[in-house]
């Protein structure tokens, strides 16, 4: 893997890698890239650029290159000229990189956070999610594919309100 | 297809006959999916199915880049040099039909990748990457398979009609890929087969008979035989950018 970790991270990169994790996701703007979990690490290379490091969701999720013009935008305003993002698949994303507060904020945003799993596979689907809307933990599933591919949509049996859930991966 | 990505997950070199095998499965499957946009039966359906053919674009890019230019590959590629299984090319039919391809696919494509990431090979990243993915393309297949087999008369002869239909092309998927290390292809074989055996038997349909590969050798669409609807497909997603090389969004 190349970024932070191969080398003790300096101020300067520890800085650096909070600007750009503060960027909002393009397609869930209530959440940063630190809180997603998708940022790797900033690396200060020789030949002056700044290397910074994302993890993709799902292989082929579309935002990741909005998030790296995002970035690079970001770091460029705050006087870094050369800035260069690079992905790397491994370890693979899981939604248990999402933190406490990225699911806090999902939730209050309308969308049922990932439940936490153990390692591989899917998780399975009968275990209950709860509602954000009316929190009533007896909602449906209707399609295990919703508006982007992060996501599930579920309807709650309760409320009647339709919902998206993040999930697991 | 552009993008800024350069994937850096390892600099070992790339066997590039497994790269264009996996990457071109990938690709022509997500275009065939891609052609239910708009006519699938249901919104939710029509939603599924495009994020599936997003997960396979999106391991296409990765599998391609490996071993050259993912635009030149994809658009520029004469149709003897291409790698993909003659199963992914097949037109998508009824629902049922792509259904079945999905079932053969996905369940085929979810063993693979969980046997190559256990593995420390050049593909270990992505596999273990998409094959949290491809659980979710299995359970849809399966889900639906259950459901058009223990539904009415008419979705049942349809899901029955498909997996017959489909099931000459299913032997293809186990001829060893050059690159991949040492798999034991028989035993992944014998997991797909058990697997479809058990689905199938829940959702009251039979296992297909007659043979698994088609008057062709078996391995064919892996050196580059296609079957005649393949000749369409890429006449549709090569000519745009054949016609009007370099144009971009």
């Amino acid at each position: 893997m190349t970024g932070a970790g191969t080398a003790a991270t300096t101020r300067l990169e520890a800085e650096l890698a909070e600007l750009a994790g503060s960027v909002p996701d393009p397609e869930l703007p209530v959440l940063t890239l630190t809180e997603l979990g998708v940022m790797r690490g900033v690396r200060m290379c020789e030949d002056g650029h700044v290397e910074v490091t994302l993890t993709p969701t799902y292989t082929g999720c579309p935002a990741i290159e909005a998030m790296s013009a995002d970035i690079e935008r970001v770091l460029n305003d705050h006087g870094i000229p050369e800035v260069r993002v690079i992905t790397v698949l491994a370890p693979a994303w899981s939604t248990d990189d999402i933190s406490a507060e990225g699911r806090r904020k999902l939730a209050e945003f309308g969308i049922a956070p990932p439940r936490p799993h153990a390692a591989g596979g899917a998780v399975p689907l009968t275990l209950s999610v709860r509602c954000p809307n009316c929190g009533s933990t007896d909602t449906e599933l209707l399609s295990r594919f919703s508006s982007t591919a992060c996501k599930a949509l579920r309807r709650c049996v309760t409320c009647r309100e339709p919902f998206d859930h993040f999930k697991e991966l | 297809m552009t993008g800024t990505d350069t994937t850096r997950d390892t600099t070992r070199d790339i066997p590039a006959a497994a790269a264009l095998a996996l990457g071109d499965d990938a690709l022509i499957l997500s275009h065939r999916l891609g052609e239910w946009a708009g006519h699938a039966p249901v919104l939710e359906e029509e939603v599924a199915l495009a994020n599936i053919a997003l997960d396979l674009l999106g391991q296409a890019r990765v599998l391609l880049s490996l071993t050259g230019d993912e635009d030149e590959l994809a658009f520029l590629r004469e149709e003897r040099s291409f790698r993909n299984l003659q199963l992914v090319e097949q037109p998508n039919g009824d629902f049922a039909h792509t259904i079945a391809r999905q079932l053969f696919f996905s369940l085929y494509q979810h063993e693979l990748y969980g046997e190559l990431a256990l593995g420390d090979g050049p593909f270990a990243p992505l596999a273990a990457k998409a094959v949290k993915e491809t659980a979710y393309h299995r359970d849809h297949a399966e889900q639906w398979t259950l459901r058009l087999g223990d539904g009415t008369p008419e979705s049942r002869a349809r899901m029955r009609a498909a997996l017959d239909a489909l099931w000459r092309y299913t032997g293809e998927m186990f001829q060893p890929v050059e690159g991949l290390g040492d798999l034991d292809w028989a035993a992944l074989e014998a997991r797909w087969l058990a697997a479809v055996t058990a689905l199938l038997e829940r959702a009251g349909l039979a296992l297909p008979e007659g043979p698994r590969t088609g008057a062709w050798a078996a391995g064919a669409g892996r050196q580059g035989l296609h079957t005649e609807p393949f000749g369409r497909l890429l006449a549709e997603m090569q000519h745009l950018h054949r016609s009007h090389p370099g144009a971009s969004w």
